[in-house]
């Protein structure tokens, strides 16, 4: 409440913002993972996302596509304030996820799982022949081998599921894409395609992303500007240009050196 | 089938080697209906060897006649463990709607088709309830049930006093719910395609599979988990509750005690037996009818050659037994396919 004034303070630059979240409070029973979320996303800008493991970033995601609902502040997407009840309403927004753990239905076929929730149809059932074509027309066109596409996912090996739940996202008319460690579990030349993807979907349709990465590098292949969540804020916000991995490395670490120094104290004391 | 082959081909051309014993294992998942339908034939081959009686046209009548609830409840089951739930009150549910449409008909004086609308409606309630209970309180699909289960149990001695009730006189509604000879054989096969075809070539169907398969995947794939849990309970409860006003109208009388464990165990062995992971995500509609086919052959055919009923038991719980460890070796194998 006491950034209550932030909002209307900031009016004019929203103008620019595709997705803004003020204040933003998550609460799970006694323990704040959120405390107060500031952040911007301005249109055709992808942001990096890094801090500790724990920090609350998948949290964070998941309040913004509608997984988790926020117990404060507020998220306003293209300037309209949004209260977002369910992930099927994030996604008729427009906004896409993949999560850290894919979402993927391991019993299911490579093509089921590609449209799950957003199923072609013809009257009441489902379209079996489209989505094979689309998926296969997709992945093709990623780049992505997959040996076929009636395959159940249980089948695949880590890369190619990530591929698929990168796919699945990225092909459902997106307005922005949230991504929760795309690159993890992926082989180098899987990882590249991945980068590579998002590096066109920058360029070509420039469509508003947030990236969580723990590879600092990645962030600097892709990203605009780098966000470090900590405490449950966003303690730093730096466009790349002006940073360097060593910088990042060093925020995080310093943070490391000064709990230690802070625990051998106690332990003195 | 050819389909299926070459795509098998091109797999293990992929995936990492694995035996020839635990490629055809992975065959007989995708075939289990296959499977299950040769038992079902070597059955009736057996019987039919032991006494041509078991062939014949009053004993087909009955046997289609008597395989009706079987074969519908545990068809509507199968959903319900596909997405990961289980209904044990669907027995009692089964004796409850053709009690509340006999009070509704007789006690309320309604037409008989409003008053099967009304049973259906109770059932329904049932449904919905167990969906809320599970899905909303969090409490085990089979706690909910089981206390359901007594509930309806209780509730149905009450209702009808203890005494059989006999069905109202016969018209048109009485012989297409059940009187004509083949009128429950014709609403359960219309029931069971009706079941698969949901299942394998609608929406409704593929989220099914996926809430039992990852739930919680589905649910940040913004798959309305709770829409279709409750919605499998639902559709079970009214189900279960239809196939008993079709079979009291077959014998002419309203039992409030027809729902006791016997009935809903046998449907749960009989998708089980036809392949329905009790986990759920695995699992089809003509695996659990095939399943509930072979118990019901099973039964009639030891009937007929004069073995009682508890040497019945017996193979049917070995057949049981049999059909989990082999499901737990498939998942098994399916784990390690998957590394």
């Amino acid at each position: 409440m006491e950034n209550g004034n932030n909002g209307s303070a900031n009016g004019a630059a929203t103008g620019g913002d595709f997705l803004r979240a003020e204040n933003v409070v998550k609460r799970f029973g006694a323990v704040s993972v959120l405390k107060g979320v500031d952040m911007h996303v301005k249109k055709g800008e992808v942001l990096g996302l890094i801090g500790d493991n724990g920090a609350g970033k998948s949290t964070l995601l998941k309040t913004i596509t509608g997984f988790h609902r926020p117990d404060g502040g507020r998220i306003l997407i293209e300037g309209n304030e949004v209260n977002l009840r369910s992930v099927s309403q994030a996604r008729s927004l427009g906004i896409q996820t993949v999560y850290q753990d894919l979402a993927l239905v391991n019993e299911l076929s490579v093509f089921h799982n590609m449209f799950l929730n957003g199923e072609l149809t013809i009257g009441p059932f489902l379209n079996n022949r489209k989505m094979k074509e689309k998926t296969a027309r997709y992945l093709e066109d990623m780049g992505v081998h997959i040996p076929s596409i009636d395959t159940e996912v249980a089948r695949l090996s880590g890369g190619q599921r990530q591929a698929i739940a990168v796919a699945r996202a990225v092909y459902s008319d997106a307005k922005m894409l949230l991504l929760d460690e795309p690159l993890a579990a992926m082989g180098a030349k899987e990882g590249a395609l991945i980068l590579d993807l998002i590096q066109r979907l920058k360029e070509e349709r420039g469509i508003p992303m947030i990236l969580i990465v723990h590879n600092y590098a990645q962030v600097f292949d892709v990203c605009d500007r780098v966000n470090l969540l900590r405490n449950g804020r966003i303690e730093y916000d730096k466009p790349v240009a002006e940073t360097s991995v060593e910088e990042l490395t060093e925020l995080v670490v310093a943070e490391y050196r000064k709990a230690r120094a802070g625990n051998t104290d106690e332990g003195q004391g | 089938m050819s389909e299926t082959t070459a795509q098998k081909t091109s797999e293990a051309g992929a995936a990492p080697e694995r035996g020839p014993g635990s490629r055809l294992l992975s065959v007989l998942v995708r075939v289990r209906e296959v499977s299950v339908l040769i038992v079902a034939v070597g059955l009736v081959v057996y019987f039919q060897a032991a006494n041509p009686a078991f062939l014949s046209e009053s004993n087909i009548l009955s046997l289609a006649r008597f395989a009706v609830p079987y074969v519908v409840i545990a068809s509507a089951l199968c959903l319900l463990l596909i997405c990961g739930e289980l209904d044990l009150s669907v027995g009692q549910s089964f004796a409850f709607a053709p009690i509340v449409m006999y009070l509704a008909y007789d006690k309320l004086f309604l037409v008989l088709p409003l008053a099967v609308i009304v049973g259906m409606l109770a059932v329904a309630l049932v449904g919905l309830v167990n969906g809320l209970i599970t899905v909303y309180l969090g409490v085990s699909s089979l706690i909910t049930t089981l206390g359901m289960f007594f509930l309806l149990a209780g509730l149905n001695v009450i209702l009808t006093g203890g005494f059989p009730a006999t069905t109202p006189d016969t018209n048109t509604v009485t012989q297409i719910l059940g009187e004509y000879p083949w009128a429950g054989t014709i609403w359960a096969l219309v029931i069971v395609a009706v079941l698969q075809l949901i299942l394998s070539r609608t929406r409704w169907g593929l989220h099914t599979y996926a809430t039992g398969g990852n739930p919680l995947g589905s649910m940040e794939a913004g798959v309305g988990v709770a829409r279709i849990k409750i919605g499998n309970f639902i559709m079970c409860a009214v189900l279960g509750g239809f196939v008993g006003i079709i079979e009291s109208f077959r014998i002419n009388s309203i039992d409030p005690l027809a729902g006791g464990p016997d009935i809903v165990l046998l449907c749960i062995a009989s998708a089980v037996i036809g392949g329905t992971a009790l986990l759920g995500g695995i699992g089809t509609v003509t695996g659990a009818f095939l399943g509930a086919l072979v118990l019901v052959i099973l039964r009639n055919g030891f009937t007929l050659q004069g073995i009682d009923s508890d040497t019945f038991n017996v193979v049917l719980g070995v057949a049981i037994l049999g059909a989990m460890i082999l499901n737990v070796y498939i998942a098994r194998l399916r784990g390690a396919g998957r590394v």
